[in-house]
């Protein structure tokens, strides 16, 4: 009984195995930078190209008119606290890249509006002490990036404060369950992949919501202003696309190889903290550390009675409606889905009732990357963009709706999304900010203490 | 290349690292020897900074601010623990990831401003001078080797190495003891521990805890040259503590040590090398910054999938799936 | 796969044949240890075990488990359904059944390491404390100690660790004392001594100092059994402590096992092999489907025409009891296969916990 614990290093393959895994890994960073490197190089050779054709109409009686000139870029936007309401008389200080500081006052209209002369990356900070009573900006620092030629536009979203149990009204309830219900389609797209990848493979990954992130980032290359300025539509199909194919690659170059590997699952979590560790970097490498918006348009909004959201956050959530019931169909009906839920059901009999367990974990990657990016291009388009660490928020979120739905049990992310959707918007109700986050945590906690298994999970026979 | 070596030593023995080290052995007590996923270091370290800053400016003494810090975080290590130590491993390092970063949200809010200072977070020189008034010696610069620094900061670098020991010291006689042998059956098969007649759930709490105060102590001390800055304390402060843990090796008792002194050096050498020698057309600075933390991602995956054992860990011990 | 089974013959060859020959009760008589317990005396044990009635749920002259109403559904499916079971103190139980019967679903409720379906109507009792609602370290305090199927030993810690975390009452592992050396050195060192009187007993003295990851299987199950007796507990629970072991070391374990009880340890064992089951038990409990459906010394449980239904279901023209498929390497090789794919469902299951 001399052999040692058994090891599969020993095998005569392993030095071959370990030259392929560093290949695989070489060419997933390279594969990460390259998708990144495209588009964060296109804005230098892009800048010479059209300029949006008019300058953004400025808003009427600005007080500091702005018109961006091929020497010249504006640094702007309008405070809005909802699509009627603006606020005139604020204090802004935007920061130039090389430390100046300028402050500006927003007109009646809410407009505010600076003429630079150097490109780079523009700090835009908002003076609390000038908002009116019980408003206070989601983020009081924005980084703009600044291109000459054109409008730099600086979004600042706000949120009231909590003013007590007055503060309370239907209509804001109204629409805050509104922002909870597109809040919690969105995180379902990305919450289904998640929990489709636990199911299958074991693996809890942390690197999920960079995959998000980078479906923001990827459609601003391909639609953004500062991108190849395709229009939107063609952009979130090619995003999809792309992310999928990363998840593709993704399986194909590290998860699959790690699995042959028989890497243990603790291991494997390791790994996607390393990478997205990694992926959040590369972001910031080439995007920086500011907020990317895919069109710096003002939207256009639509009130259905207390409730007001732009269009395009409808769009949003009839896309999401339409996606997560096409994958619900996939799963319950086609051949490929009912073999999907075998393997996350149980992989080994799976496997012996001769279900190909590598191509659907492959799919199941596919899937879940393309999902999860066509929600990051949904979020940055209703929200404010992305940043490079969007990611860091969501995870909670989507740890959260996997959780409470049930880990692995794909209806059960759906349904888990949408109330840590509602539960989080609704926090906002009474409580500022981020402590929606902990809203979250809270519900995760109570979760496990009460019902570990998830609400649609069931409770698994031991030993 | 005389630079780039001055910056390696530099940040090889400066306080932060020794923080790190502290972190990282903490981290060491909870995943080298017990196998828990805490993914939440940093939300200990900021939890202790936080207690330890804002009860200095609230006008305790040292010790006082030190017992209160850490008495915070042992609140904090048995809010995550309970739900969560009976249950799989990767639900532990679920909570903890979020708490950490919910712990950072809270602290930066605008409401808390007149407390945690909000996202400016606290200032060093408000919670500063407990520390620095102990120095023994005085005010004034000293030159030791090719380092001048004032004396504060010496007396600031003497105590950080001096906790690291201590630290280090302590986790050894633990780790030996038949409770360090608990740990390790805990890690190693829970089920088997229970059959054995041992109060798994317990000893796992207790390593939760334990674990998190050294968080706490490196939490102080990280915040002391500088200021408590929510915004440095978040999932990214974790994941470094994990990769030179995994560097140095979990499981030996000066993996962390090894690994931090390392991890630093390496960084230092990634940033500056790129800085020197690639134009910086190709790399601005801030990139080049972004980019050592490129390869410190990469890094903690190829360690993971390649050398699980670190620098000096027992390899067959440190095979994670035996 | 068929099961490893052997109702009502007697074996004919093999090491184990060899060694005793005419069936259960003839090896192992220690004239001093019968001095000690009455109990080692097999003739006494007849005696004993010879005034219980046979039914199912039948009252033990002096019971040390008794067990009540336990039932354990998975869905929709009964797994374990026992309204009334006694084991009797001092002698070896086995609990047979088919695969799927609910044997070892059955040790995982009444050691803690499952709840049963059944809530507040469960109840059972070890020397007369109630162990319902308990947890599995209770259970192993409380002097009621277990293996398990597939071995769980501590694989990246030395065989001696592993041995000494099997000892009780020892200072040093609460957190407090641990630093303080001299208050647990006296403690650590009798418990080092004892494991070494076990290890050299199961023969594993010279491995103290590997990794218990790299003992082969039968060695594991050892290690097991001896890390569980440092405790000295009241009663031992096997479960298929043959399962996947060598058959060359089949006739140490069964040694090891006849030994305990004349030391005064209650045994239960679940087991497939019925050359085993036959060879040393004096008492045997037949489940199936979850239901105790017999009990009774072993040649008349096996003898059982209702039992051996139940039990052999198709393979009843089968004789499995060849002892040929024992020594036949392919069907070791298939055993071992077999325990493997247990343990990769077993993680599986792990897994989804």
């Amino acid at each position: 009984m001399k052999s040692p614990i058994p090891s599969r290093r020993a095998n005569p393959g392993a030095r071959r195995v370990r030259a392929v895994g560093w290949i695989h890994l070489t060419g997933l960073a390279l594969l990460t930078s390259v998708v990144l490197g495209l588009f964060a190089l296109t804005p230098a050779s892009a800048a010479p190209a059209p300029a949006p054709a008019a300058p953004a109409a400025p808003a009427p009686a600005s007080p500091t008119f702005c018109f961006a000139t091929a020497e010249t870029a504006c640094v702007g936007g309008t405070l809005r606290l909802s699509a009627s309401e603006t606020v005139g008389g604020v204090d802004i200080t935007i920061t130039a890249p090389d430390g100046t500081e300028e402050t500006v006052t927003t007109a009646d209209t809410g407009a505010f509006n600076l003429p630079v002369e150097e490109e780079g990356d523009y700090g835009v900070v908002i003076d609390e002490e000038t908002l009116p009573d019980g408003v206070a900006p989601t983020e009081s620092e924005l980084t703009v990036p600044v291109v000459l030629g054109e409008n730099a536009i600086a979004n600042f979203q706000f949120e009231r404060e909590a003013t007590g149990a007055d503060g309370f009204s239907w209509d804001q309830f109204a629409q805050q369950a509104a922002s909870g219900i597109r809040l919690g389609l969105l995180l379902a797209m990305a919450s289904i992949g998640l929990s489709l990848i636990y199911g299958t493979t074991g693996l809890s990954n942390l690197a999920h919501a960079e995959l998000v992130t980078m479906g923001g980032m990827v459609a601003f290359f391909f639609s953004g202003a500062a991108g190849l300025g395709l229009p939107l539509t063609l952009g979130i199909l090619l995003t999809t696309l792309v992310c999928a194919a990363y998840g593709w690659a993704q399986d194909r170059v590290l998860w699959q190889p790690l699995r042959r590997r028989g890497l243990g699952i603790i291991q494997m979590m390791i790994v996607t903290i390393g990478l997205s560790l990694a992926m959040q970097y590369t972001f910031q490498y080439f995007v920086g550390a500011g907020q990317v918006r895919i069109t710096t348009s003002s939207p256009e909004t639509v009130d259905i009675g207390p409730v007001t959201l732009t269009q395009f956050s409808f769009v949003a959530m009839g896309i999401s409606i339409v996606v997560v019931a096409g994958v619900g169909y996939m799963l319950l009906r086609t051949r490929i889905g009912r073999a999907t839920r075998a393997v996350a059901d149980n992989p080994s009999l799976a496997a012996a009732s001769g279900i190909d367990v590598d191509k659907v974990i492959r799919l199941v990657w596919t899937l879940a990357a393309g999902l999860a990016g066509l929600s990051g291009v949904l979020y940055a388009l209703v929200t404010n963009g992305v940043k490079w660490d969007t990611g860091l928020q969501i995870l909670l979120l989507l740890f959260a709706a996997v959780t409470l739905g049930g880990l692995g049990t794909a209806f059960g992310a759906v349904v888990g999304s949408m109330v840590i959707g509602l539960v989080v918007e609704l926090t906002n109700i009474w409580l500022p900010g981020d402590f929606k986050y902990a809203t979250a945590l809270l519900i995760l906690i109570l979760i496990l203490l009460v019902r570990p298994q998830g609400l649609l999970g069931r409770a698994e026979r031991v030993g | 290349m005389g630079d780039i070596l001055y910056t390696m030593l530099q940040d090889a023995i400066s306080p932060l690292t020794a923080a790190y080290v502290i972190a990282a052995i903490g981290l060491n007590i909870h995943f080298g020897f017990t196998g828990l996923l805490n993914m939440g270091q940093a939300g200990f370290m900021l939890m202790g900074a936080y207690g330890f800053a804002i009860s200095t400016v609230e006008g305790a003494p040292l010790w006082l601010a030190v017992l209160i810090a850490l008495g915070a975080v042992t609140v904090f290590a048995l809010l995550l623990g309970v739900p969560t130590l009976k249950l799989r491993g990767d639900y532990l390092a679920i909570v903890t990831i979020s708490a950490a970063e919910i712990v950072r949200f809270v602290g930066r809010n605008s409401l808390l401003t007149e407390v945690t200072g909000g996202s400016g977070g606290i200032p060093g020189n408000d919670y500063r001078s407990s520390f620095t008034d102990l120095s023994p010696f005085g005010d004034g610069r000293t030159q030791i080797g090719p380092f001048d620094y004032l004396n504060s900061n010496w007396w600031l670098h003497l105590v950080a190495w001096a906790v690291v020991f201590a630290c280090l010291g302590l986790v050894a006689l633990l780790v030996r003891s038949p409770w360090g042998r608990l740990l390790r059956g805990v890690r190693e098969d829970e089920d088997a521990m229970r059959s054995l007649g041992k109060n798994v759930y317990a000893v796992k709490m207790q390593a939760l805890v334990l674990g998190g105060l050294f968080g706490a102590v490196g939490g102080i001390i990280y915040v002391l040259p500088s200021s408590v800055q929510p915004d440095g304390m978040g999932r990214q402060l974790t994941f470094f503590i994990w990769t030179a843990l995994l560097l140095g090796g979990a499981a030996a008792i000066f993996g962390p040590l090894l690994g931090s002194i390392l991890f630093f050096a390496a960084r230092a050498l990634v940033q500056t090398g790129a800085d020197t020698f690639v134009p910086s057309s190709i790399m601005s600075s801030a990139q080049t910054e972004q980019f050592a933390w490129i390869v410190v991602g990469i890094a903690l995956m190829l360690l993971v999938i390649f050398r699980p054992q670190g620098v000096i860990g027992n390899k067959r011990e440190l095979r994670f799936n035996a | 796969m068929p099961e490893q089974t052997d109702l009502g013959q007697e074996p004919q060859s093999g090491a184990e044949a060899a060694a005793s020959p005419t069936g259960p009760d003839r090896a192992h008589v220690d004239t001093a240890a019968v001095e000690a317990n009455p109990l080692a005396d097999p003739t006494e044990r007849k005696r004993l075990m010879g005034t219980v009635d046979t039914t199912p749920g039948v009252a033990k002259p002096d019971a040390v488990l008794k067990v009540d109403n336990v039932r354990r559904d998975f869905g929709g499916i009964t797994a374990v359904n026992v309204d009334h079971l006694e084991v009797q103190r001092g002698i070896i139980t086995a609990l047979i059944g088919p695969n799927g019967a609910g044997k070892t679903t059955f040790f995982n409720l009444i050691t803690g390491f499952d709840k049963p379906s059944s809530g507040r109507d469960a109840k059972w009792s070890f020397d007369g404390r109630s162990l319902g609602r308990t947890n599995a370290s209770a259970v192993a305090k409380a002097g009621m100690v277990r293996t398990f199927q597939l071995t769980k030993s501590l694989s990246r810690m030395t065989v001696m660790d592993n041995m000494l975390l099997g000892a009780p009452q020892q200072p040093g592992e609460r957190l407090a004392l641990s630093l303080l050396r001299p208050l647990w050195s006296k403690r650590e060192g009798e418990i080092r001594g004892k494991a070494e009187e076990l290890l050299a007993r199961f023969k594993l003295l010279e491995k103290k100092d590997d990794y218990a990851g790299s003992l082969s299987g039968g060695q594991r199950k050892l290690l097991e059994m001896a890390r569980a007796l440092m405790s000295d507990p009241r009663m031992i629970m096997l479960d298929e402590p043959m399962a996947g072991v060598n058959p060359a070391l089949t006739q140490s374990l069964l040694g090891h096992i006849q030994t305990l009880r004349d030391e005064g340890t209650t045994v239960l064992f679940v087991e497939h092999d019925m050359h085993m089951v036959r060879h040393i038990s004096d008492w045997v409990v037949v489940m199936a489907e979850g239901k105790v459906v017999a009990e009774g010394p072993a040649d008349t449980v096996m003898a059982d025409k209702a039992v051996i239904d139940a039990y052999l279901g198709a393979h009843h023209d089968t004789d499995l009891g060849d002892d040929a498929l024992l020594e036949d390497d392919s069907v070791v090789a298939e055993l071992e296969a077999e325990a493997e794919a247990a343990e990769a469902a077993e993680k599986e299951k792990e897994g989804q916990r």
